[in-house]
């Protein structure tokens, strides 16, 4: 098991490797001076030049990289050229309210996927399997953006029962010390300002969590019908075990493997997905910093920000297949 | 198709009663069998049509304004509504499947150039150049598909080919990936091993052989793509990454002014809505119906 660990952890430095070298280009390969771009078109060369020296961008290419590369190591992610603000202070205050929001996703698409996939299951071609069907292949084609949008318009707009944007109110003015809100408001000894947290966290968790909640659903569905037809689930209910035995502990023990490993799939399409919920929730996580910092063409935290991204992403996707090959014991030989 | 070429012709095979129609006809009368498969073909022809005819069948300009009062609701005259500068938005929405359908397509089928060559000269050639091609792969893979597109547009500047250069790269590795694991696959077949040993060189093995029988996978892979890519466009239209003329009638971007207006005139949300699910809905059908049609041993 350590070995197949350590055989992962040793892949993961090229793939790290290539990325630094896409990233680096990325800044470096900029239509147009970087220095001039940050200036805007009408800066004095003179400032040009300064800036230029300031980036390190007067240096030779490779010792540019090897600065880079050095920075990244020390775990610093440069400068926002906007606001001059660390990145890393900026991403820490961001990200909890991303990780919040992902979480609560995932439980949205776990918590029903599993049992719509089961139900399904139990009696395939029958209506209620045609609807799930339907409902999850609506799932995956319906954009996060338009959903979020349509739930805003019903649930918030018209009803009145859930609010539009945002994390929490803001007038209930809770002190912030972890970022993760529903701590935050424990912490403080308020039940009322968690509650509108929570309430807050409804609809965009609704929104992000519909594509893993079809794929989810589907999944389990097809696991599920796949070992209903093994000999030994026949042999169970031979032997005179009941429905809920043979379900408990013939079935779901066999067809839940393939349910885990997408859900730990899942978490890189929620990371990118985060990135539109939380332009339309204006939920200030990670995702809504990328696009701003779009706006802005405030490059250096585009970079940043697409590495941290893709660091959790391999992290996660490591933690997935260890968990899979601590699972499965045949994958751990091959 | 391929595997015939691959039996010598003196064996015969009695066995078989009802001559085989090959693999494509097969799945051809497969899927018209598929009914979810023609709800979905009949989506798509809606799409396209709709693209192709937008100039006859709107009735109105999709740039001239003041048609009405502005955010004026639906009516007779205008079925979805006048958006903020008084323009029809059906209109708006029949030309933006124009840009949808060409973005999408081209997108996919420049994505799916790239890929398949670096996936077939991965699987194909195997060794030393397949494990370089892969980590690259690898690479392009760690970075989540919409962020990618993301990224390349703030690289590139905003534009239609920087939209689909965008998503053509986020789509690639995914391709290549595809197709390697099929040739991987292929390779200890049988029908392959015995070309070989009837002595087929390694370009008419891979050519021949193996390629025609591994482009299945890629087959329905591009189909569900062209899905993915229709609502990734959309995706960077709506954070304000689409095409940088304001008048474009883009779906995403007629959205993101939508959202300006959602209290005022929330069913300016539905026509551009409607129109991305249903273009969506057909692919992702279509491309369900091809992969069971095409692999027959798949239970629905």
């Amino acid at each position: 098991m350590i070995k197949y660990i350590v055989r992962r952890l040793l892949g993961a430095i090229p793939v790290l490797f290539g990325l630094s070298i896409i990233l680096f280009a990325f800044i470096h390969l900029l239509p147009g001076d970087p220095a001039a771009t940050i200036l805007g078109q009408h800066a004095r060369p003179e400032l040009v030049d300064a800036m230029r020296h300031r980036l390190g961008l007067d240096l030779p290419l490779w010792q540019q990289y090897l600065n880079y590369v050095g920075d990244l190591l020390h775990g610093d992610l440069g400068r926002s050229f906007v606001n001059n603000r660390s990145v890393v202070d900026d991403f820490f205050v961001r990200f909890p309210g991303t990780v919040e929001l992902t979480l609560a996703a995932l439980a949205f698409a776990v918590g029903l996927g599993i049992p719509m996939g089961r139900w399904a299951a139990r009696k395939p071609q029958s209506f209620s399997d045609g609807f799930i069907t339907v409902v999850s292949l609506v799932g995956v084609s319906i954009p996060i953006f338009v959903l979020g949008l349509s739930l805003q318009y019903v649930f918030a707009v018209q009803l009145h029962i859930l609010p539009a944007s945002g994390r929490i109110d803001p007038r209930l003015q809770v002190p912030y010390t972890t970022n993760f809100l529903l701590i935050d408001t424990l912490l403080a000894g308020r039940p009322d300002a968690f509650v509108d947290s929570l309430r807050h966290l409804v609809l965009p968790a609704i929104a992000l969590g519909s594509i893993p909640l079809a794929i989810i659903t589907r999944i389990t569905r097809a696991s599920v019908l796949d070992v209903t037809h093994e000999d030994y689930v026949r042999t169970a209910r031979a032997k005179g075990l009941t429905e809920k035995r043979v379900d408990g502990r013939h079935i779901m023990r066999n067809a839940w493997l393939p349910v885990v490993t997408v859900i730990g799939l899942q978490v890189g399409g929620l990371l990118a997905g985060a990135v539109i919920t939380e332009t339309v929730f204006a939920w200030n996580g990670v995702g809504k910093w990328v696009v701003e910092a779009i706006e802005a063409h405030d490059y250096f935290v585009i970079q940043s920000s697409i590495l941290i991204f893709a660091l959790i992403f391999l992290l996660v996707n490591l933690v997935v297949d260890i968990g899979y090959a601590f699972l499965n014991p045949r994958i751990r030989y091959s | 198709m391929a595997t015939k070429a691959a039996t010598p012709a003196t064996v015969r095979v009695p066995v078989e009663s009802r001559a085989s129609r090959g693999l494509w006809r097969d799945a051809l009368v497969r899927l018209r069998r598929n009914r979810p498969a023609l709800v979905g073909l009949a989506c798509i022809a809606i799409f396209v049509f709709v693209a192709f005819f937008a100039p006859w069948l709107a009735q109105y300009d999709p740039n001239k304004g003041g048609l009405g009062k502005t955010f004026e609701p639906p009516s007779a005259a205008h079925w979805a509504g006048l958006d903020k500068l008084g323009r029809d938005e059906l209109t708006r929405v029949m030309y933006g499947a124009r840009i949808s359908l060409v973005v999408g397509v081209v997108s996919v089928t420049v994505g799916l150039t790239i890929g398949g060559l670096v996936g077939a000269i991965a699987g194909g050639v195997g060794g030393r150049i397949d494990t370089i091609l892969m980590r690259i792969t690898d690479v392009f893979l760690a970075i989540p598909g919409i962020l990618l597109a993301i990224g390349i547009v703030a690289w590139l500047g905003q534009g239609l080919v920087q939209i689909m250069i965008a998503v053509a790269v986020a789509n690639a590795p995914i391709f290549a990936r595809i197709l390697r694991g099929s040739l991987l696959s292929l390779r200890e077949a049988e029908f392959v091993t015995a070309a070989r040993s009837v002595g087929a060189s390694r370009t008419r093995l891979l050519l021949r052989h193996m390629l025609p029988n591994a482009l299945t996978a890629l087959i329905v892979a591009a189909t569900l793509a062209l899905a993915t890519a229709i609502i990734d466009v959309a995706g960077l239209g709506f954070l304000g990454l689409g095409p940088p003329d304001p008048r474009t009638a883009e779906w995403g971007t007629m959205l993101t002014d939508s959202t300006e207006a959602l209290r005022r005139a929330p069913w300016l949300i539905f026509a551009p809505g409607i129109a991305i699910v249903i273009s969506a809905i057909g692919f992702n059908l279509l491309g369900d119906g091809l992969r069971e049609s095409l692999d027959p041993r798949l239970k629905r």
